[in-house]
């Protein structure tokens, strides 16, 4: 199979399980935050490393990213994407501390306390987006832990294209953007960027029927 | 007289080659490293962003040589013979390691490897390094200017310096 010759029903496939994982994910974040939280419709790409790297904003754009290496029947990585600020508010909000701001300043044991507060929102997003897959699929997959990382998004995506990169040059993503949107506080939005190895696309696509 | 400069972008995974008074630089470097190779006399230089260490690693035939640092600096290399330089020296930088290693897999440690590899090859090439700003666990963005032989290199929240 060509992967980079996807048909319009495989596309869907994929779609589905952008729709499926980021819904079941979003239900959790809405949950964990008690505030409603909007899926968009995903996007399936195929991309060449560099235009993963503008998905998400560009080479030089400060992100902070939580990446999960996935294992089982399917494997691959997922990339939680966020803005600074929008990790800030994350923070704030599971901390109860609305004056936290991640930056050179940041104390030492403050700073400790808001990676781990990512890093469990990451396990318990990138936990619900694989339990919907798994249980859609019947396949099993688990996450290893969460690896966070607050740079230039070059420097922390190309970590997640490693595996892949051994193997071709582009990548099939399944981009779902999620987004809440408050009175006073507009469009907190982040991505999940589901980007599975390419042996994983015929596996996938023999289990759900569509060849 | 004014002169316009070009600023020659290099993404991942690319290689390419600039003269003065233009100058050359690639984004967000991470693990990957960025070498440059450059004629002092001629002004002119080039730029390779390597992914990984080895190609003899690679599962996929027809790999993009320039992905590799065991196939990318010798190609580098002939690409500025072929435009006439000589006498070509390197300064490099990248090879961050951008997660805490932990339980990771090899990944992780993937910024350490590719810092031997560029040296590995640079040294088979008797190419000698001038300077190297390598490793630590920040993403790094440089520029070459071909007119002074300096690799400026900026991190965030860093101010800009150069090597």
């Amino acid at each position: 199979m060509n992967v980079f010759q996807l048909t319009t029903f495989q596309k869907d496939i994929l779609k589905e399980i952008g729709n499926i994982g980021a819904g079941n994910a979003a239900t959790s974040l809405s949950m964990l935050l008690g505030q409603k939280i909007d899926m968009l419709v995903p996007n399936v790409e195929i991309a060449d490393f560099n235009e993963v790297i503008e998905l998400v904003g560009g080479p030089e754009q400060p992100i902070v990213g939580l990446m999960f290496q996935i294992e089982g029947e399917i494997t691959g990585v997922m990339a939680i994407v966020v803005e600074i600020e929008e990790a800030e508010y994350l923070v704030q909000k599971l901390t109860h501390n609305d004056q936290f701001l991640l930056s050179e300043q940041t104390d030492g044991t403050e700073l400790e306390i808001a990676m781990s507060a990512l890093s469990e929102i990451g396990n318990i997003l990138t936990g619900s987006y694989l339990t919907a897959l798994s249980d859609f699929t019947g396949m099993n997959l688990q996450p290893s832990v969460p690896h966070l990382g607050i740079d230039m998004a070059g420097a922390i995506m190309t970590i997640g294209l490693l595996e892949i990169s051994q193997v071709t040059d582009y990548a099939i993503i399944i981009d779902t953007e999620i987004r809440q949107e408050e009175e006073n506080h507009e469009n907190i939005k982040g991505n999940f960027l589901f980007i599975p190895d390419p042996e994983s696309f015929q596996k996938l696509f023999a289990k759900l029927g569509w060849n | 007289m004014t002169t316009t400069k070009t600023i020659v972008n290099v993404g991942i995974a690319d290689t390419k080659t600039v003269r003065h008074p233009n100058t050359i630089r690639t984004l967000g470097l991470g693990s990957c490293i960025g070498t440059v190779l450059y004629d002092e006399k001629r002004g002119i230089a080039g730029l390779s962003h390597i992914l990984l260490p080895d190609s003899s690693q690679a599962r996929a035939a027809n790999s993009n040589p320039m992905k590799y640092a065991d196939t990318a600096i010798p190609q580098l290399l002939k690409m500025l013979q072929e435009q006439g330089a000589r006498n070509i020296k390197a300064k490099m930088a990248g090879g961050a390691q951008m997660f805490q290693a932990g339980k990771g897999t090899s990944f992780m440690r993937i910024g350490d490897k590719n810092i031997e590899a560029v040296q590995e090859a640079l040294r088979k090439l008797n190419i000698r390094i001038v300077s190297s700003d390598v490793g630590g666990n920040l993403g790094r963005t440089i520029e070459f200017d071909p007119e002074t032989s300096r690799l400026s290199i900026r991190k965030r929240n860093h101010d800009i310096y150069t090597i």
